[in-house]
């Protein structure tokens, strides 16, 4: 963490925002607030340079133009690379989550990604809309994940990266596994205000950044009852 | 029109009685079904003979659509789909159920622009505004306008009334001419209506470069687009026509952003003639639109509802409610979109101080978005608790679409 503040940096809102996004800051924000953090968040726009010292960025969902230009003014940026080697948090959601890898597909065209993970995106055969659910990797300590997934792209898994989730519901990376994480780089089909539904993911993201091994329970009463109720709905439209 | 037309049109007509009769709806979408299921170009032989103003965009196309038939309702007769009914069965059961009018002003679905352009030929065509609504099952935005561009070019001579003010609207009526292949753009006349949502025009739909803005006005960094002059223009509480002369609007709907439709409704009255000074009092006497801004006195509440189905929406809701209790509820029922992501596009901080109520089928997706927000609020499970809960006086109800259909309902389809 740097020595002020927990500093968050939302990547390209301009470009990468379509599905409540702003939610992830948010509740980062919040949840370290309510820790007694000083916390700082940074909006940094696709035409202005990325700071390279802040502890958490997101990176959003998007349309397929937005999501290649993002990409490329990030390779050419450079500040998220020089960022995660000195170690800090990166969370991808959707397209973001697509445009850490390798390699990507956008408009039909096979476009180059940050190489931040070890994995790569192609198309599927159709689009997947819906619930999506998933037993998180158990190293992580997060209980299940639950989650909306609207998204074309199918991402396959290199050796350097740990899947993030076994699906149990929707399709995530190929039906059978759902985002990645490798150190303290995390990535999730799980669209737009994923920490919503999940605070204790949120949590992570801020014990990774702080280095904190625990951090003070909050009450979670709404989003636990969100939770249970997706629960439901998820099992319901299975029986 | 053809025999099988005059069968189909009777046949629509029928079917939408019986449905409103069975109370299984107010019968304006059935009727259309059946009568396209007889005659697929049903509605292009009802639309032959009226001239037809049709009525497109994300936001405000119900409210803009009465407001419409009501200035245009100068010249006489106007069929129209006033019930919210906007796709193609929805337009053709209208004109079957209004039998021969001169005139039509029809709301669409901005998925279907194209395919009712191309059956109604329309005299003239307002785009509203683009954003985000529905992305679980709907066009994203820059597609929505690449397709209202499309559609555009193949009607080079129908009139278009446009909004200024938003990026996604102008770049659509703007395709370029291309004089080897015979395409030349349609004539627009453009109105501002002011726009509190922009969070999707940020990146130009033209180049990918970013939009600026300054004020009321914005322009790309990296090529020509730019805000086009207004024409017409929201300026107090009133609207400024092409020859700079001023009208007082005097509505019974609240908002600015009702101000913004009244606007375009003056110049959509303009292209078929209608004088602004002759359709403004006539404005007035609308009160409400399928239910939308309608009050009902209910043990000692006044309840007013407001419908709010997509960020843009909800900002300008929480302009047009008073500092009041208010309930919020939220589905995720077809209609409505599966997906609660856009909550967290909504800033609901101008609702604190207020009382504030939450209920609906994803009445706690709403929860964690206001404890995110730190806007303080109470969860019912019902309509009635709300009432209950709530002080004598006013009570203001924001709801998206189905949720707005439920409270509705237990307030007996009040229009």
């Amino acid at each position: 963490m740097s020595t002020e503040s927990l500093r968050i940096v939302w990547i390209y809102p301009d470009l990468l925002s379509t599905y409540g996004d702003r939610g992830n800051m948010l509740i980062l924000a919040r949840r370290a607030q309510q820790r007694g953090m000083p916390v700082e968040v940074l909006e940094v726009r696709s035409d202005q340079r990325l700071p390279a010292t802040a502890d958490i960025y997101l990176i959003g969902g998007g349309e397929d133009g937005p999501q290649a230009l993002g990409a490329q003014r990030l390779r050419a940026d450079g500040g998220l690379h020089r960022a995660v080697a000195q170690g800090s948090v990166v969370f991808g959601v959707c397209a973001g989550y697509q445009l850490l890898g390798t390699s990507f597909f956008a408009k039909g065209v096979q476009c180059a990604g940050l190489e931040l993970l070890d994995l790569s995106s192609d198309r599927g055969p159709s689009r997947a809309v819906g619930e999506l659910a998933g037993d998180v990797d158990p190293r992580l300590g997060v209980p299940a994940l639950t989650g909306f997934e609207n998204h074309g792209g199918r991402t396959h898994l290199g050796p350097g990266v740990s899947p993030l989730a076994r699906v149990t519901a929707g399709v995530g990376n190929d039906g059978a596994t759902e985002g990645a994480w490798r150190g303290k780089l995390l990535g999730t089909y799980s669209h737009g205000p994923a920490l919503a539904r999940n605070p204790a993911l949120a949590d992570l993201l801020l014990r990774w950044a702080t280095g904190a091994h625990q951090l003070p329970p909050l009450d979670d009463t709404w989003a636990e009852r969100l939770r249970a109720e997706r629960r439901t709905a998820v099992a319901a439209a299975r029986a | 029109m053809p025999l099988r037309a005059k069968v189909a049109s009777s046949v629509s007509r029928t079917a939408a009685a019986l449905s409103r009769a069975a109370g299984r709806g107010d019968g304006s979408v059935i009727g259309g079904w059946i009568g396209l299921k007889i005659d697929p170009d049903l509605l292009a032989h009802l639309s032959a003979g009226r001239a037809i103003a049709l009525v497109s965009g994300t936001n405000g196309k119900t409210t803009t659509t009465r407001l419409t038939t009501a200035a245009v309702g100068v010249l006489g007769r106007v069929a129209t789909n006033s019930f919210g009914a906007n796709m193609p069965t929805g337009h053709t059961s209208a004109l079957a159920k209004a039998g021969s009018t001169p005139y039509a002003v029809l709301e669409v679905d901005e998925h279907y622009l194209a395919q009712v352009l191309e059956a109604t030929e329309p005299h003239v065509v307002a785009l509203l505004n683009l954003s985000r609504d529905q992305l679980d099952r709907a066009k994203e935005v820059a597609m929505m306008a690449q397709l209202w561009r499309a559609a555009l070019v193949n009607h080079p001579d129908v009139r278009v009334i446009a909004n200024a003010d938003d990026p996604m609207v102008v770049w659509a009526a703007t395709p370029p001419a291309d004089p080897a292949r015979g395409i030349r753009p349609p004539h627009v006349t453009w109105f501002s209506a002011g726009q509190r949502w922009h969070d999707d025009s940020w990146v130009c739909p033209e180049c990918g470069h970013t939009i600026q803005r300054s004020g009321d006005q914005w322009w790309c960094s990296g090529c020509p687009l730019r805000r086009p002059q207004p024409q017409w223009a929201v300026e107090d509480d009133g609207v400024l026509d092409p020859t700079g002369a001023w009208h007082k609007v005097m509505l019974q709907l609240p908002g600015k952003v009702n101000l913004g439709n009244a606007a375009t409704a003056l110049a959509v009255a303009a292209e078929f003639g209608v004088r602004p000074v002759d359709a403004v009092s006539r404005l007035g006497a609308v009160t409400s639109v399928a239910g939308r801004y309608a009050q009902v006195e209910r043990d000692g509440r006044n309840i007013r509802l407001l419908l709010a189905k997509n960020p843009a929406s909800w900002l300008e809701a929480f302009d047009m409610a008073d500092v009041a209790p208010t309930l919020l509820s939220i589905n995720a029922r077809d209609p409505d979109g599966l997906d609660t992501s856009w909550l967290f596009d909504v800033d609901f901080a101008p609702l604190r101080g207020r009382q504030v109520l939450i209920t609906g089928d994803r009445a706690y997706d709403l929860a964690v978005r206001l404890e995110v927000n730190g806007v303080p609020f109470q969860h019912v499970r019902a309509f009635g608790e709300a009432v209950r809960a709530v002080p004598p006086g006013r009570l203001e109800v924001i709801a998206n679409y189905t949720a707005f259909q439920d409270i509705r309902a237990e307030l007996d389809r009040v229009n």
